[in-house]
């Protein structure tokens, strides 16, 4: 059974799909349950598979028995042994979080193939991540891809059908892109699979055929990830998209894309290839930098609660570009440390943003007045997961912060250091819009006003409630215990960088 | 010059892939219609399948069907068909959903113009 | 020196962040609530009293909490100097509770429980900036601070109150981010950030890095208002006047110049802060600050904005006794940190009782209100003669050393900026005491209603004053003899 369990982890939740639509299909009750068995299960095999790499060392699982390079394999190592728990953990979260999220925001009808599109989501990204096979991973993206436009097309709003069309068709350029880069470097080495690229790719790394498909597997990737300036799709569609599916792909997915990213730069073309070759990195690490700042300043320009998070999302994905850019241990421990960070605080953020769409019908700033007084717990997640945002001690946010200009300053990359904390500055520019709104919104005392919002305001229910708070209180945990957390995260790091 | 023609000719098969995606992507961007941007990116996407088929080909060569014994013959390279298999059956899902939001967007919206839409989106 | 291992610093620490949670927990019950702000305080100070013969006695306490990030542990180490903020903030911290209870139940402010919750975790975080034992630790209890004293500025929560709280928040945001870059520096040049008496950063990298990183530091601890980057102070005083006392006195702006002097003798030296240069910019950022906060301090109406004013003029004798670089200089400097702090807070208790008792916070309204509260007068009267540096007042003490110093330094004219401010302490403190006790209010019966405040507000300001004239008598038990130590662990010398 073990042994299988790589291949499990992406079979059985097709099934399970498969069975959410029959059994939902004769009652929309076993949905839930069902969903949430699966990705429980998905959650402790990917547990599993982390502790026996930590272990014995890389897992290879060849499908049906096919060895590579002819067939298709799955390979667990310390870097995507370190992604999946994460990817799990918040797609764990979120589905819990989702019950009563979906019975408001989705019709009825629609509640089934919610369930259905959420799995076969998980499912794409935990293929993504745990494939070896570079074709393998363009078919994964595409499943993933296919159900997040149908998933943030199932919200009532009419403006979430061209969200989720932007997104479609920026996503299939995207994808587009990949596999035309994938083409390239069939055409070169005759492989697909990952390793045996890394191993043929440095004997042409002359060739234009390589250099183009570099290029066109990072622009592919970065509109995936929403790397500015190509993040014009994601606003709308973390907007506009039901609750929980904002808190999926602005966690999980996002992250997903990043790491096929990292792993296509680095475990592809290796480290020889990008800091040598094609020395891109300065590029990468203006483009980076350029990403902090704007994402941060148009965040602050926003008047919507989940807007504004939306626009911060293509800030922080900055932090993590930042670390491919310096592309040395520090920084990138930093980068690594900030995809688990990013995906815990940005989680509990939505969650909290959702909550309050939940209970008040808007996230609109002006709306949301004193809104801490009703809804104490809602608001003190997310001042602790906002304090991990802009980079207060001793959260998660800082330790990867400091990760990162440490990182940096080593390099000798002092300008771009200052960026980063100027950038984390920005950062307290849009949390507090909403910290100032709702904890000392001064209409709510001192103008004889009520102090309800809304009348009928109460705190979330409990199952939106645990997830969000679980999630706030792991950005302070994880950010005192960062020092078990860098036992996994240096050797993935180390894995890295050992191509150079 | 002449070098360039060279290369060019030798590779024209590249060179109208690229010329098909442009087309495509032109489509995709200049086009107000929203079917019709649709069918820019499908065309977007059959250029790559065509850039990968081509690539396949071996002069000469035949399709990789198994001979009987004592048969022998130059297959071509059966892989990239077969991914393409699995690329155009994303193509089409990609446009299914495309195609039902434009279908939503309409009954929703009244209209199928990007300007129109736009304009749309913003009065509400 | 000898370092023992013990885990009284970590309890320290923990005692205060435990009565936060039941103070959030007990919120609805005003009286349970309030008995655990009580209880927290009482035992926070057992706690650091408990550790005080130790110290005493040469021992420096140490604990290792958690491995946290390159550069330093999560780790705390007690030495005479950190007792000496501990001690300050731990006494201070318990009058300020009473007080605090008193002020805010006779205003019947809002927010109760989250303003307890608040001043909890920040002295939990004060305290944990004077245990600190490297940079690491340091910052990340100064940035606590910086976060959760936010809500204690902007508690009235009007629009002026709100863009004071953004002011506060700005300065010193930056200069926390300030601060991390030059931690960071600090760890890639040496490899390290553990303090180490007489500093570590000697012959790490050229003069021009080292001074470069000096002023980082500098603009890291912007909670020490020097000038021009005061701004957020007197901004701040929009904050009920429990929290001004608690920002002047106790824990916040006491926390930056902590920091300074920390930076000087344990990662600097005195030695390499001479061969840089840096006493000079140090004395002259500290003397423009002295006599330019005081000039502003003259025209302020508002007591509460001259006594903010007053601080930042003060907080800079303690840069000036740095400044000097000589062993008088320091003690006067180190002394100087808790002679002020029961002074000043005595003063913020008196502007707080004057509000609660007869609802005036300008200057030229309280024209004879000494009549009406005579001891609440006098004892504003006795800590702002204090201030001034007379007799027989703990502020003589620091002043003889600075005087000192300035002498044994060399740098006569540090004497010329010491005498100048102490007229213009005079200059303005004199008036209010005149307005006061003799002054005739406009209006006799407009005082029928003003009487001494409750006895919670009253009973902490005859103690702090008390305690200073007690320190005037009796300087060496325990703060001298901390200093003593102190400045022998940096040095290796005794004091004058």
């Amino acid at each position: 059974m073990i042994e299988h369990l790589p291949v499990l982890l992406v079979t059985v939740p097709i099934v399970a799909a498969l069975l959410i639509l029959l059994l939902g299909w004769h009652d929309s009750r076993f949905c839930y349950p069902l969903t949430l068995a699966t990705i429980l299960f998905q959650f402790a095999g990917g547990i599993a598979l982390l502790i026996e790499v930590m272990r014995e060392g890389t897992i290879h699982y060849y499908l049906g028995g096919w060895a590579p390079p002819l067939g298709i394999e799955f390979v667990i190592d310390t870097f995507n042994g370190y992604i999946l728990p994460i990817v799990l953990l918040l797609a764990l979260a979120t589905a819990v979080y989702a019950r009563r999220s979906v019975e408001k925001e989705i019709k009825p009808e629609k509640i089934v193939s919610f369930y259905v599109l959420f799995q076969l989501l998980v499912t794409g990204l935990v293929g993504m991540t745990i494939t070896g096979d570079i074709f393998n991973l363009y078919v994964f993206l595409e499943i993933s891809s296919i159900a997040a436009y149908t998933l943030i097309a199932s919200s009532r709003k009419p403006r979430a059908y061209v969200a989720a069309l932007n997104y479609l068709v920026l996503g299939s350029i995207a994808g587009g892109f990949v596999l035309l880069g994938i083409g390239n470097l069939y055409v070169a080495t005759g492989t697909l699979n990952m390793a045996d690229l890394a191993r043929l790719l440095p004997a042409s790394y002359g060739l234009a055929t390589v250099h183009t498909a570099f290029l066109l597997l990072v622009i592919g990737f970065s509109i995936k990830v929403a790397l500015f300036p190509l993040h014009l799709w994601l606003p709308d569609a973390y907007t506009e998209a039901p609750s929980a599916v904002t808190v999926l792909i602005s966690t999980v997915m996002a992250k997903v894309s990043v790491y096929a990213m990292f792993r296509v730069i680095f475990s592809v073309f290796t480290t020889a290839y990008f800091v040598e070759t094609v020395p891109v990195t300065e590029l990468i690490l203006f483009i980076a930098a350029v990403a902090i700042v704007a994402g941060a300043v148009l965040a602050i320009a926003q008047e919507d609660l989940k807007r504004m998070l939306a626009y911060s999302s293509v800030s922080q994905v900055g932090y993590i570009v930042f670390a491919l850019g310096v592309a040395n241990q520090i920084a990138l421990e930093g980068g690594l440390l900030h995809i688990l960070g990013h995906a815990v605080m940005k989680g509990c953020l939505f969650m909290v943003a959702g909550v309050i769409i939940y209970r008040l019908g808007t996230s609109s700033f002006s709306d949301l007045k004193g809104v801490a007084a009703t809804m104490p717990v809602t608001c003190a997640a997310f001042a602790l997961a906002g304090a991990s945002m802009i980079g207060v001690p001793p959260t998660i946010g800082f330790a990867s912060k400091y990760y990162l200009v440490l990182g940096a300053l080593e390099a000798g990359h002092w300008v771009y250091a200052a960026v980063l904390l100027a950038g984390s500055l920005l950062a307290v520019g849009y949390i507090w819009r909403f910290i100032e709104v709702a904890y000392f919104s001064a209409s709510s005392h001192h103008e004889g006003g009520d102090h309800h919002p809304a009348p009928g305001v109460r705190e979330a229910p409990l199952s939106m409630l645990v997830p969000m708070v679980i999630l706030s209180i792991l950005c302070l945990v994880l950010g005192i215990f960062v020092d078990p957390l860098m036992k996994i995260v240096a050797p993935a790091v180390s894995l890295l960088l050992g191509g150079a | 010059m002449e070098a360039v023609l060279e290369a060019f000719l030798s590779h024209y098969n590249y060179g109208m892939a690229i010329i098909l995606m442009m087309i495509g992507l032109y489509a995709l961007i200049a086009k107000q219609n929203l079917v019709k941007k649709l069918i820019g990116l499908n065309i977007f996407q059959t250029a790559i399948f065509l850039f990968y088929i081509s690539f396949a080909d071996v002069e000469g060569g035949i399709a990789p069907i198994y001979l009987p014994e004592g048969m022998e013959a130059i297959y071509v390279n059966p892989l990239p068909h077969v991914l393409i298999l699995t690329a155009i059956v994303v193509g089409v899902s990609v446009t299914a959903v495309g195609l039902s939001l434009i279908v939503r967007i309409y009954e929703e919206y009244g209209v199928i113009d990007e300007a129109g839409l736009l304009k749309m989106v913003k009065r509400r | 020196m000898v370092d023992v291992t013990g885990l009284l610093p970590a309890v320290t620490v923990v005692i205060p962040l435990l009565a936060a949670v039941m103070i959030l927990v007990s919120g609805r019950h005003e009286n349970i609530r309030d008995g655990f702000t009580v209880a927290a305080a009482v035992a926070m100070l057992v706690s650091v009293v408990a550790m005080l013969p130790s110290i005493l006695s040469g021992e420096r306490i140490t604990i290792s909490l958690i491995p946290l990030l390159p550069g330093g542990d999560l780790a705390l180490r007690v030495d005479a100097f950190g007792m000496v903020f501990a001690l300050t903030a731990a006494v201070l911290w318990l009058l300020n509770s009473f007080y605090s209870i008193g002020y805010m139940r006779s205003l019947k402010e809002h927010a109760q429980t989250r303003f307890f919750f608040c001043l909890a975790v920040a002295i939990a975080a004060a305290i944990g900036i004077a245990f600190s034992a490297n940079l690491v630790t340091l910052l990340v209890f100064y940035e606590i601070l910086t976060i959760i004293t936010y809500p204690l500025v902007v508690h009235v929560e009007t629009p002026e109150a709100m863009a004071a709280g953004r002011k506060y928040l700005a300065y010193l945001l930056i200069g926390g981010i300030f601060f991390l870059a030059a931690v960071i520096l600090t760890y890639i040049l040496t490899g390290t950030t553990g303090f180490v008496p007489g500093g570590f950063l000697a012959g790490s990298a050229p003069p021009l890095t080292l001074q470069i990183l000096f002023v980082l530091f500098m603009v890291g601890f912007v909670k020490a208002a020097w000038m021009p980057l005061h701004g957020w102070l007197p901004a701040a005083m929009v904050a009920p006047t429990p929290v001004s006392a608690f920002l002047h006195a106790v824990a916040v702006v006491t926390a930056g110049v902590f920091g300074i002097v920390r930076i000087a003798g344990w990662v600097y030296g005195m030695d390499l802060l001479a061969s840089l240069g840096l006493g000079t910019l140090l004395a002259v950022i500290a003397s423009f600050t002295i006599i330019t906060a005081s000039l502003f301090a003259l025209t302020e109406d508002n007591l509460k904005r001259r006594l903010a004013y007053s601080t930042v003029s003060q907080l800079s004798y303690i840069l000036l006794g740095v400044s000097m670089l000589s062993i008088a200089g320091m003690t006067g400097a180190m002394a100087h940190i808790p002679i002020h702090a029961f002074l000043k807070i005595t003063l913020f208790f008196v502007a707080g009782a004057v509000i609660v008792a007869a609802g005036r916070e300008r200057i030229s309204d309280m024209k004879g209100i000494g009549r009406k509260m005579p001891v609440t007068a006098v004892m504003f009267s006795a800590a702002a003669i204090g201030i001034c540096g007379l007799p027989p007042l703990s502020g003589l003490i620091s002043k003889v050393y600075l005087a000192l110093g300035a002498v044994e330094g060399g740098v006569p004219i540090l004497l010329i900026v010491l005498i100048a401010s102490t007229v213009l302490n005079a200059a303005y403190f004199f008036p209010i005491i005149h307005t006061m006790l003799l002054g005739r209010p406009d209006d006799e019966r407009s005082l029928d209603s003003v009487s001494e405040p409750p006895l919670t507000m009253l009973v902490p300001i005859v103690l702090t004053t008390v305690a200073s004239v007690l320190i005037f008598f009796f300087p060496s038990m325990p703060f001298m003899d901390l200093v003593e130590i102190a400045i022998g662990e940096i040095t290796g010398s005794v004091i004058p």
